[in-house]
């Protein structure tokens, strides 16, 4: 790519608010299972009474609905980032590319 | 001077690629030894309408197999569906269905702590590698790397990180072919190897990357159908209840540690230790080290990272994530599942148990025993299959990652300086294709009767420390330059072997050195080995005063804008 478009493109408002907002989302959500991974896995050092410890009555464990969570979450997390890119991001992406190259 | 002879002994022993000896590296299941068990047909004749299906897919694919494209990424027309079952046929090894869910029957809970490491690395390829990969990349995740920098370095510090996490996991893969070989069909170790071997050079040397994509996609489906219908069983079985599984389970292990002579008390809390975290995670600092392994190395493995470039667009790649991650978390919650299933039905069935109690064939036999158990000999012999199968598509997927690291990295790039033509590159890269095959077999049967446990984990810790930090920097840190990022990276690439090798698991239980005397104490490098490869890239990158740094630095603004719209990106149809 020539650097003319590339400044070009780089001075376009949808394409600052593209980039800005795609990257403050992607960082928050790596955060996110960032804390709730390593969150577990510190638990299961520190502290495996408490993922070991009884619900009720029967056999169930704290720690049976908190590792089958951390799938679940890390298969929702997925679905609210592509779910905000393919209508947002995707729209913004069309709108640059719309704009520098007619 | 009597240690002499014993330090030579033991350096022969580290070049013949880390010894003798069997044990165990505590942090994965591994197919381990295998016994041989007596012919199964049923279980070959399903294998082998799967290999025919996939060489009349084959043979589909050559015919549109003409361009360097149309091999390396099968001409960029996947969908991101497609794309997303054949990356989780990709990542969802034999290891991880058979070992996991032998790991689960054995210990409960820490089984669950192992897989969700394995799943959480695809949130963070989302969210800031995939879409930004596709718009840089064309063929190879050098082409990402290399992309504002001085191709030639870059790009054998790339084929370098490629070749050397595929040579391992390669190793892992066909020792484990071999030994579930032995288990599965009745056939010797050497045959097994060889079939892989074979197999996997046909569908990548005639199909490329559109067979490749084709075996992996089948087999994903197969794995899923496969573990569905078990898990489904076993839950039906049940009824349905979560509850009722685990308390017969529990049961179940404390009636076998009443049987072993425990006293009621001991015996209660050793069924109900299955319910909790056990000795998985030992000390945190090795804890926290095996899961960032896990997690960035995800983002780092080449062959998983060549499949965003067989998608058209930014936006594909970013479905075929999330449709991978679905499929694996899944797959996960199902060999959980599979693993309670087979403590309720395989332990308790004389059938399956040896005189001494202990699972026929070895403890990796969990869910093939389970098959039988739910579905009877012709679904014991589909499990089989599908789990040939698994290995064949994982192996076809390394071979041409390797392959393209090989012929468009090193060939292509460096050798004719980016100016040899389609036809040349193809072959070289069908060439390395027999190498890498035929090596291999040769290492497949070299590594037979070594403990090659520690080498898929060490395959992601490398990864994770040498081709993931030099990708995300040059991708994301405007001041990186070529320097910085060579030397980073292979200071991460050689710290992550070393530590491996100086580790207890590695030094004590593969060298057969004195316990406690292992330099470095932790199961995973990768806490710090990452550590040194960012510190390194960003050290040596700022101190950087070189007219090519400079070069670096400006060409940051064009990768970036194309990273983030994909204006001027390759459409990969090379047509």
């Amino acid at each position: 790519m020539e650097i003319d478009l590339a400044r070009r493109i780089a001075s376009d408002p949808n394409y600052q608010e593209l980039k800005a907002k795609r990257s403050r989302f992607g960082w928050w959500l790596t955060l996110a299972m960032m804390v709730v991974y390593y969150g577990f896995i510190l638990l299961v050092a520190f502290d495996k009474e408490f993922l070991a410890q009884r619900m009720g009555a029967g056999v169930m464990t704290i720690g049976m609905p908190i590792g089958f969570g951390v799938i679940v979450f890390t298969i929702v997390i997925t679905a609210i980032y592509v779910k905000r890119a393919n209508r947002e991001f995707d729209d913004l992406t069309a709108a640059v590319a719309k704009a520098v190259l007619k | 001077m009597s240690r002499l002879p014993d330090i030579v002994r033991r350096l022969l022993t580290l070049a013949a690629l880390f010894g003798v000896s069997a044990a165990v590296w505590s942090a994965g299941p591994d197919l381990g030894q295998a016994e041989k068990q007596a012919t199964n047909w049923t279980a070959i004749s399903m294998f082998v309408i799967f290999v025919g299906v996939t060489l009349f897919i084959t043979k589909w694919a050559a015919a549109r197999t003409k361009s360097a494209a149309d091999f390396y990424t099968a001409g960029g027309g996947v969908t991101g569906f497609q794309n997303g079952l054949a990356i989780s046929g990709d990542y969802m090894s034999a290891a991880s269905f058979l070992g996991i869910s032998a790991a689960v029957m054995a210990s409960g809970f820490d089984g669950l702590i192992y897989s969700i490491g394995f799943l959480v690395g695809w949130p963070v390829i989302t969210f800031l590698m995939a879409e930004r990969l596709r718009n840089l990349g064309k063929f190879t995740f050098a082409d990402v790397a290399a992309f504002r920098f001085k191709q030639a370095p870059v790009r054998i510090f790339a084929a370098s990180g490629t070749l050397v996490v595929v040579a391992f996991y390669l190793i892992a893969q066909m020792v484990g072919a071999g030994q579930l070989i032995k288990l599965l069909f009745g056939l010797d170790y050497w045959i097994a190897v060889v079939i892989v071997g074979a197999l996997m050079m046909i569908y990548v040397l005639f199909g490329g990357m559109t067979a490749t994509t084709w075996v992996q996609i089948i087999k994903a489906c197969m794995l899923l159908g496969g573990a569905t219908f078990m898990a489904l069983s076993v839950l039906w079985h049940f009824g349905f209840s979560p509850e009722a599984m685990f308390a017969e389970a529990v049961k179940i292990k404390t009636d076998l540690a009443l049987k072993e002579g425990k006293t009621a008390a001991a015996a209660a809390t050793f069924g109900q230790a299955i319910m909790g975290p056990g000795n998985f995670v030992k000390d945190p600092i090795s804890a926290i080290s095996f899961g960032m392994a896990l997690m960035f190395g995800t983002a780092g493995l080449p062959h998983i990272l060549m499949r965003f470039f067989t998608v058209p667009s930014a936006k594909e790649a970013r479905k075929s994530v999330m449709w991978a991650t679905g499929w694996i978390g899944y797959f996960y919650l199902l060999t959980f599942i599979i693993g309670f299933g087979a403590i309720a039905f395989v332990l308790t069935n004389p059938e399956f148990l040896d005189a001494k109690g202990a699972l026929r064939g070895g403890g990796n036999m969990a869910a093939i025993h389970l098959a039988n158990a739910v579905g009877g000999n012709v679904f014991l012999g589909f499990i089989s299959a599908v789990a040939f199968a698994t290995i064949l598509a994982v192996v076809a997927g390394l071979t041409l990652s390797g392959a393209s690291a090989v012929s468009h990295d090193l060939y292509a790039t460096v050798v004719k300086s980016g100016k040899a033509d389609g036809a040349s590159e193809l072959r070289v890269s069908r060439m390395t294709t027999v190498a890498l095959g035929i090596l291999a077999v040769l290492l497949g049967i070299a590594f037979e009767k070594q403990n090659i446990a520690f080498m898929v984990s060490l395959a992601f810790a490398i990864a994770a420390s040498a081709n993931f930090p030099v990708l995300f920097m040059s991708v994301l840190w405007k001041d990186c330059t070529t320097r910085g990022a060579v030397i980073g990276g292979f200071l991460g690439l050689i710290s992550s072997v070393v530590l491996t090798i100086v580790s207890p698991s590695v030094w004590e239980a593969t060298l057969g050195y004195p316990k406690g005397s292992a330099l470095f104490p932790y199961t995973s490098p990768a806490l710090f080995s990452m550590t040194i490869a960012f510190v390194g890239i960003w050290l040596i990158s700022i101190l950087d005063r070189s007219e090519r740094a400079a070069i670096d630095r400006g060409g940051f603004l064009a990768q970036q804008v194309r990273s983030e719209t994909g204006i001027g990106s390759s459409s990969a149809s090379g047509h």
